[in-house]
């Protein structure tokens, strides 16, 4: 039946629940990949990615590939039928009678809603231009529950792109599910949060400060989140130009964390984290790219039903 | 000036002046073979002036849209001369194909053939959510 199957197109479609099972899951994953291994036999997953995007896809197939599964797909609209005019719609309609489950990468927003309206297996929407990109949420929440042990009671620096930055929406959406976090939002004026976000922190009644100095924020910080400024979500090169050097992570500038202050980015960095700061045991961005496979591995069996 | 009162039909009554005409483009009145009155800038004594459309052919109306046009509009449903029920407005939950999302990165841009679906999400602020792309519109005068 159309429509039918699950969906996950934003992080806020999983409850705090099911979240806890997917964190149990990739814990167990983790120190027993064996049980595993064959677990996700003979099923087989679509990476439908309308745009480059190696690393999240590459997740995707070795998290698959890890479970026993195949994998099969297509990397750039050129290379699809989307070159041809085909509709989202028909693509997913045509591609749940191949595979046993979905995951989209398009770069038009809303793109997933379509999916998720014909798609008869389940579907992952593996990021949609600006606007969500629930699995790097996913691997988010799993390096700070690793990292910190907790997902309450935290302060949470988040720097560079507040505005165009998804994985900040969808990181701060998450957060404001747990009790008592506080929210230091680091950007220039021309990347702020958007409102609908600041109003979102305001409703929950949840404790935030923004500021421009990363310098003056770095100190009072459990996690600090760090994001590129993107140049594919600028219209105009000249404001890219400007903004994007902006926040520059030094070991400098980290002598006055914490030492047990968590770095996190959602890669690919280019220059806001000063290569030096890699060997910093503070950093764990690439960490949380195998937090991101582990939970990719739990969400996959969760929704094929095959986590038991 | 005098228009007849209708048999068995639908009458549209305190739309807002002016807004009689937007009613009749948004409900396709045009396709209808049956009798249609538009009467503008009729006296109201709630209104100081009013518009009036009545139909004489007891339609399936999209209320969703009738109530974005002017959620003031009231529905009465006629019967053998008689008034048989009545209905008020509100804005509507959902609206398709009456607004069209102007963020440039959404998939209605690209996919024009998709319905265009609003759902609201502040009634006193009259602010609607683009159901694909989650872009925040308020309500616009329609024309």
């Amino acid at each position: 039946m159309k429509g039918k199957a699950r969906s996950i197109i934003n992080i806020l479609d999983l409850s705090v629940e099911e979240l806890e099972h997917l964190f149990t899951l990739a814990d167990d994953i983790e120190r027993n990949p064996e049980k595993y291994q064959d677990r996700c036999a003979h099923k087989q997953l679509a990476t439908l990615f309308y745009e480059p995007s190696t690393r999240t896809r590459l997740s995707f197939e070795s998290a698959m590939l890890a479970l026993g599964g195949q994998t099969l797909g297509f990397a750039g609209a050129s290379s699809s039928s989307a070159s041809k005019g085909e509709s989202v719609a028909d693509t997913i309609s045509v591609m749940s009678n191949y595979v046993d489950i979905i995951a989209m990468r398009h770069p038009k927003e809303g793109a997933p809603v379509v999916a998720a309206m014909h798609t008869t297996v389940p579907f992952i929407n593996a990021g949609d231009g600006g606007h969500f990109h629930p699995t790097q949420t996913l691997a988010d929440l799993l390096t700070i529950r690793r990292t910190k042990q907790r997902l309450s009671g935290l302060t949470i620096g988040l720097c560079g792109d507040l505005k165009f930055g998804r994985t900040v929406h969808s990181l701060i959406d998450a957060m404001l599910r747990y009790p008592d976090n506080r929210y230091i939002l680091i950007s220039p004026e021309e990347l702020r949060l958007p409102e609908y976000e600041i109003d979102k922190l305001h409703d929950a009644g949840a404790e935030f400060e923004e500021t421009r100095s990363l310098e003056e924020a770095i100190p009072k910080l459990d996690i600090l989140y760090m994001t590129r400024v993107q140049k594919e979500r600028f219209f105009n090169e000249e404001d890219y130009v400007r903004l994007k050097d902006i926040y520059i992570l030094t070991p400098d500038k980290l002598k006055s964390a914490k030492e047990d202050m968590a770095i996190l980015h959602p890669l690919p960095r280019v220059n806001e984290i000063s290569v030096a700061v890699d060997q910093d045991p503070r950093a764990k961005y690439f960490y949380q790219t195998l937090c991101g496979k582990q939970m990719r591995m739990a969400l996959i069996l969760y929704l094929l039903g095959l986590d038991q | 000036m005098n228009v007849d009162g209708i048999e068995n039909g639908i009458v549209l009554d305190h739309i807002s002046a002016g807004k009689a005409m937007l009613v009749y483009k948004y409900l396709h009145l045009d396709r209808l073979s049956s009798q249609v009155a538009l009467i503008q800038n009729c006296t109201s004594h709630k209104m100081g002036r009013k518009d009036i459309v009545k139909i004489s052919e007891d339609l399936d109306l999209d209320l969703d849209v009738l109530g974005y046009i002017d959620p003031g509009i009231t529905v009465n449903y006629i019967k053998n001369g008689q008034r048989v029920a009545k209905k008020s407005l509100q804005l509507p939950e959902t609206l398709t194909n009456v607004l069209a999302c102007k963020n440039p990165r959404c998939i209605t841009s690209t996919e024009q053939e998709l319905p265009q679906i609003f759902k609201i999400v502040d009634r006193s602020k009259a602010l609607y959510r683009c159901a694909y792309c989650d872009t925040i519109v308020k309500k616009e005068e329609l024309n």
